[in-house]
């Protein structure tokens, strides 16, 4: 029983001490590939801690919810990453959210960072949430989409059963598999505000678009909101991993060993996952906003007939 | 014994109207009225909510009364029993608010002597056991409501509004009126109980489910029907608005399962199909036509039309498992679409309540004119978020926990054997999937531009705080949202009394015993949802980092002018208005869903015009449906026209003319 409770404990704590170097890690393989230098993998890290030490500057009309959504953005967002399977599954309360739950919590966070980008009233707020809203609108149908096809194949949205079930002989090579893949990547894509939905790097303000949301944040409030957003590519690239890379994790009631092996698989999968992503980010381009809409559609449609394909394929 | 405390609780109510107003003087009857409302409804949903957890057999009374010979039936099963109890919840809260709110009301006599009637009359409907009282009470709940609706008659826009009600309203009791007819059969059988053991020829069971969608469905505001509500139910005054939208279109689901789960027999699977699709295209248009509302209430209202759409879906799915004897599934989809009943009037109440509140407080109800109200509203504002949060379908709160549910539905439905329906129900899946994250979007917008940001008028500026009775009204609903979202498995375990009855015997298994007060539909390995433990855990992590960062960060706060990447414009009209923030979804759906066009008016170079955007939406539904429906009747009316100045021979050759035809028809028919 404490074992159970020191194992949720550990995955809790370790989203949150890994995905700040996830993200400096794509940073340094970007910076790689264009011929930087790049900073230092701990740079995230950095920022954070000096986020942290500096003071808070409210603009003068910024209400109660403008200072705690970022909180209950990271807390939503930290509690997600927390119910994924990364280095075991069937962890304590795995089964108190299933994958739609998860989809769900990120909408929360996403509701009221939203909101908290209207707080101020300035347009940068309000073009970065209308944006992100309407962004969300079709990203999150496509991730709901995903799950049902995942579902489907595994006769459980759980996440824990979903990835043993992948790890077992009844899977096959499947065409709604990798529909739902490509569905499922290109809506992390969107979700992370990453190239070529949103460029994270970018302060060119018309060209924003979850930045220019957050724009009015500073001190330990931003800090949060940069906290969640690492945690957040961790959690999509967790998710990705542990569902079409079910290997090495570890199962519940495992010894020590099976924990530690599954530690080290998960990271070099995530290390993968950061190559991945950033030899893709360095080949595209970044979109026209009403470009939007049709590459996360097509996540969507892929995502719809993923699904309509195991409907019709169940009887056959 | 229940039965007849409901009844004489439903004649007090009527009495209240009756009885209080003449012995009070003008402006103090509102309190006393509400007030006794209040109590009757709260005795109601005591007794309703008692019959329904002991699970005991139905109770039935015949009255006296309404026709000579046949007496007015009533029965109370566990469906009526629920619906009472989601009625006079509704019904509580709206008396509670209204006890501060009626006092704002310029003419209260306009309302006051219709609002007990309206109530009274929605239990009947729920209560009635044979088709006379039903239509009665079906009847007197339109024309109560028309009144209400009628209430602020000389506003703009009030009496088309309560023309187009009256005139859907009428045309839905007929329909209604026929479907009973056909269920009666030729020996006029028109307690339910008659039509409950008669059985039907299948092209009649199909005439009657068109029927009683056409006559439940335009009361509910199904698309293509649903053109009256987004009028009607804003211009009521709003704890009426709160009931319209929270619980008559409860009342008109009612009907709809009244009629076809229990009295029209045996359903074919292609009743399934027809349900959905009405269900899929009702929740995505409403929330896209939500989105492009400006008035607040008007908003709500069209939000009203996507919830009907998703407790559809439910009930669509309902039908499909029924037809394939798969009742495992029916009950999941069952209980997830009463589920969402409960919902749906609990959060739609809550924030009818909350426009109210910022109607009283600046007199505006166009969200263009607002702004910046969370700081003069803080009660409002943070319950009115609550009610957002919830509509928008976000755990841990109530609107997900139904929306859970009837994506679990979806997900076992591969079983089903019919093509048409396996094609079908993923896309009903994606359009529900669609509507949430949609439903999310247009409450960001609904709170975010009436309370958040800066005040856009004076009138925004003015706003004060509410009274304390309209402030615990919004309060209670708020924290029964919490409480259903966090606990659903006691909602679960209370419906699956009324599941059993529908489904002939089969419900999801018990809930409160699980662990941890989780919710388990089918089993654990398949799916499970705890609210609860994510209500823990998330107060836990956020009181932990704030815990933690008031030790580790810097505590200094200053306040400063917004920054807006150092170009602050001072001048509210600056920021991005209701319009502005639908503006991208306007321009990715709304090409095909409203033929929305946009044009720029700029002014001449040296001109001190200010430039201009237009945006031009069209209801394709108004244009195809109603508007050529009008475009006849008047035409026809002008050709009648001439008939009304004729000579008396003309006339008398008229009549003659006739009698020749009807008597000559009636010949060729023998």
């Amino acid at each position: 029983m404490i074992a159970d409770w020191l194992v949720q404990g550990l995955q809790m704590g370790l989203v949150l001490i890994v995905a700040p170097l996830l993200t400096g890690l794509v940073r340094k393989i970007k910076a790689r590939l264009l011929r930087r230098q790049g900073p230092s993998l701990l740079q995230p890290y950095r920022d954070l801690h000096r986020l942290l030490r500096k003071e808070v500057v409210l603009a003068d009309n910024a209400s109660w919810l403008f200072r705690i959504a970022p909180y209950v953005a990271f807390a939503t967002i930290w509690v997600a990453a927390a119910l994924v399977p990364t280095f075991a599954t069937g962890l304590l309360f795995s089964w108190s959210a299933d994958m739609i739950a998860i989809v769900a919590l990120l909408g929360t966070a996403r509701f009221f960072l939203a909101l908290a980008g209207l707080d101020v009233g300035t347009s940068f707020g309000g073009i970065g949430s209308s944006r992100e809203m309407m962004i969300a609108s079709v990203a999150e149908p496509a991730l709901l989409m995903a799950a049902f096809t995942l579902s489907l194949l595994a006769g459980t949205t759980q996440l824990s059963s979903i990835a043993n079930f992948m790890l077992s002989q009844h899977v096959g090579l499947r065409i709604s598999l990798g529909l739902v893949f490509v569905a499922l990547l290109i809506a992390a894509l969107a979700e992370n505000a990453r190239i070529p939905v949103d460029n994270p790097a970018t302060h060119l303000e018309l060209t924003m678009v979850h930045e220019a949301m957050v724009l009015e944040y500073s001190g330990r409030h931003l800090a949060m909101i940069e906290g969640a957003a690492f945690v957040k590519l961790l959690l999509y690239a967790s998710l990705i991993a542990c569902v079409f890379a079910p290997w090495g994790m570890a199962a519940a009631g495992d010894g020590p060993l099976a924990y530690l092996a599954g530690i080290a698989a998960y990271l070099v999968k995530l290390l993968l996952a950061a190559v991945v992503l950033a030899v893709f980010e360095t080949s595209v381009a970044k979109m026209r906003v009403f470009r939007l809409p049709e590459f996360i559609g097509t996540a969507l449609m892929l995502g719809l007939l993923a699904t309509l394909l195991l409907f019709v394929t169940r009887s056959l | 014994m229940v039965l007849s405390v409901l009844l004489r609780a439903m004649a007090a109510m009527a009495l209240a109207g009756g009885a209080i107003i003449p012995v009070c003087r003008r402006h103090s009857a509102g309190p006393w009225v509400y007030g006794t409302v209040l109590a009757a409804c709260s005795i109601a949903f005591a007794a309703a909510l008692a019959h329904l957890s002991s699970g005991a057999a139905p109770l039935t009374l015949t009255l006296p009364l309404g026709i000579p010979w046949l007496g007015a039936h009533f029965r109370l099963d566990a469906l009526s029993a629920f619906f009472v109890a989601v009625v006079n919840l509704g019904g509580a809260a709206a008396s509670l608010y209204a006890i501060g709110y009626g006092r704002h009301e310029s003419e209260p006599l306009r309302t006051l002597p219709f609002y007990p009637g309206f109530l009274a009359a929605m239990n009947l409907v729920v209560l009635a056991d044979d088709a006379f009282v039903f239509l009665f009470a079906w009847e007197l709940m339109s024309l109560s409501s028309w009144a209400l609706v009628m209430a602020h008659h000389r506003a703009e826009g009030t009496a088309r509004a309560g023309y187009i009600y009256l005139v859907m309203a009428g045309f839905g009791t007929l329909c209604l009126l026929l479907a009973f007819g056909l269920l009666a059969g030729s020996e006029g059988a028109y307690t339910f109980d008659a039509m409950r053991h008669g059985a039907l020829p299948e092209s009649l069971q199909t005439l009657v489910l068109i029927l009683v969608l056409l006559g439940a469905g335009s009361k509910a505001g199904i698309v293509p029907l649903h053109v009256w509500l987004p009028l009607a139910h804003p211009a009521a005054p709003s704890h009426v608005s709160a009931l319209m939208s929270g619980v008559m279109t409860k009342v008109a689901v009612y009907g709809l399962i009244r009629i076809v789960f229990t009295l029209a027999g045996p359903p074919a699977w292609w009743w399934a199909v027809i349900v959905l699709i009405i269900g899929g295209a009702t929740a995505v248009l409403g929330v896209l036509y939500a989105l492009m509302q400006h008035d607040l209430k008007r908003l709500l209202a069209y939000h009203t039309v996507e919830n009907i759409g998703i407790i559809y879906i439910g009930l669509g799915l309902a039908l499909a498992f029924q037809t394939n004897h798969l009742s495992i599934g029916a009950a999941l989809a069952l209980t997830a679409a009463l589920f969402h009943v409960l919902n749906h009037s609990l959060f739609k109440s809550l924030l009818f309540f909350g426009s109210g509140a910022v109607l009283r407080a600046t007199g505006e109800r166009d969200m263009e004119h607002l702004g910046g109200l969370i700081h003069r509203m803080p009660v409002t504002a943070a319950t009115f978020l609550i009610g957002c949060a919830a509509i928008s379908a976000l755990p841990p709160l109530n609107g997900f926990v139904s929306e859970w549910l009837t994506f679990q539905a979806i997900l076992i439905s591969p079983d089903l054997p019919q093509w048409g329906l396996k094609f079908l129900v993923p896309a009903i899946g994606a359009a529900l999937a669609l509507s949430a994250a949609l439903a999310a979007a247009c409450f960001v917008k609904a709170f975010g531009i009436t309370f958040l940001g800066r005040p856009r008028t004076p009138h925004a500026v003015a706003a004060t705080e509410v009274d304390p009775c309209s402030r615990g009204a919004m309060a209670f609903l708020a924290v029964l949202c919490i409480l259903a979202g966090v606990l659903p498995g006691l909602v679960v375990d209370a419906l699956s009394g009324v599941v059993r009855e529908l489904t002939a015997g089969s419900s999801l298994p018990a809930q409160s015993g699980l662990p941890w007060l989780s919710l388990v539909p089918l089993s654990t390995a398949r799916s499970s949802y705890n609210g609860l433990i994510l209500l823990v855990f998330l107060t836990f992590t956020s009181t932990l980092i704030a815990v933690s960062l008031r030790r580790l960060a810097s505590h200094a706060v200053r306040r400063a002018p917004a920054w807006d990447c150092g170009a602050p414009d001072a001048s509210p009209i600056t920021q991005y208005s209701a319009g502005s923030f639908a503006q991208p979804i306007r321009r990715v759906f709304g090409g095909f869903a409203f033929r929305a066009k946009e044009r720029v008016e700029m002014p001449e170079p040296g001109s001190m015009q200010p430039a201009r955007l237009h945006v031009q939406l069209r209801d394709h539904i108004w244009d195809i449906i109603f508007a050529p429906i009008q475009k006849a009747i008047a035409f026809t009316t002008e050709r009648l026209n001439t008939l009304q100045f004729l000579t008396i021979r003309s006339y008398l050759a008229l009549v003659f003319g006739a009698l020749i035809l009807l008597l000559s028809g009636l010949a060729l028919w023998q």
